[in-house]
């Protein structure tokens, strides 16, 4: 099963897949705003504002699901001594940070007609502020650390203790008075949220999604490239 | 109609500017990632090229090798 990881199978789906991936996104993004922008209704409190939630919820939402993959990774790296998963991790990450840029300013955006202020140290705010950091730590790990084996272990361990303030931020809403309002959709009860606007939500998470599956195609194949290019200096 | 939703009830400049941030982000990342691939092909085509002969045939051996010089070629999006 582990062998479905290897560098050189996942590079034969990555080099392969990229352009069909990035016409997807296209069609996906292109429908999604269609429906976000013009389509969905106003919201009866809210008005237009709601429209926000389009791009602030997915992009939330995948800052989330990457740093959690990251971190199960991580934890895999460790457990089975698989170098092969640090290649995925670190493609994944750029995406994930820019979600969660993104799900911060566009809740900024969004926090000014709603709350009448651009920033609340508000306890899912700060957690999703801190996560942004832990991101940026993982990232800049790979970067200063010159050594390949320190560089796996330090950004796993990175991703391990930020791993700690994912439960948090799903559950900051619940534990604390927070400005921010509280889940919509639930899993394990009916979701509050209309179809007509769940629709476009689905959509817009789809797009970000395969934005997501791009941006780690191109980063995976750069890092394939890099490790043979060093390869060839060797010969 | 233009000027509604343009204008979406006075919410228009803080939904599109979130917009317009989202969407610059996701273009200066993919431009971003694009050019650090780009690069990276241009080295290993480069490096690929100042190779002997016997060197060339083992560097082909080995299958991503082959993928990277495939697509090289022909990924030009």
């Amino acid at each position: 099963m582990l062998n479905f990881f290897s560098p050189s199978k996942v590079f034969e789906i990555s080099s392969k897949s990229t352009k069909y991936v990035f016409f997807l996104f296209i069609i996906v993004l292109t429908i999604g705003l269609t429906e976000a922008l013009f389509l969905s209704p106003e919201d009866y409190k809210q008005s237009h504002s709601v429209r926000i939630m389009y791009v602030h919820v997915p992009a939330a939402w995948m800052a989330l699901g990457i740093f959690s993959i990251i971190a199960f990774l991580s934890i895999s790296t460790f457990v089975f001594k698989n170098k092969n998963f640090f290649l995925i991790s670190k493609s994944l990450a750029p995406s994930g940070f820019i979600f969660n840029i993104i799900a911060l300013v566009t809740g900024s955006i969004w926090g000014k007609p709603t709350w009448g202020t651009w920033w609340a140290w508000d306890a899912r705010i700060t957690s999703m502020l801190i996560l942004a950091l832990f991101y940026f730590m993982y990232i800049l790990s790979w970067r200063i650390i010159n050594n390949k084996n320190n560089a796996i272990k330090i950004s796993s361990l990175i991703a391990i203790v930020g791993a700690i303030n994912i439960p948090i931020i799903k559950f900051s809403v619940n534990w604390w008075n927070t400005l921010h309002q509280g889940p919509s959709l639930k899993i394990m009860s009916d979701t509050t949220i209309h179809s007509s606007m769940l629709i476009p939500l689905g959509i817009m998470t789809a797009a970000f999604a395969l934005f997501s599956l791009l941006i780690f195609l191109m980063k995976f194949n750069t890092e394939m490239i890099r490790i043979k290019n060093k390869g060839l200096d060797r010969l | 109609m233009i000027k509604e939703i343009i204008l979406m009830n006075g919410y228009g400049p803080y939904v599109w500017s979130a917009f317009f941030f989202t969407l610059m982000s996701f273009t200066s990342l993919y431009l971003l990632t694009k050019l650090q691939l780009l690069k990276e092909q241009k080295r290993y085509i480069n490096k690929f090229g100042s190779l002997s002969k016997a060197k060339i045939a083992i560097v082909r051996e080995q299958k991503i090798n082959k993928e990277i010089l495939l697509n090289t070629i022909i990924t030009k999006i």
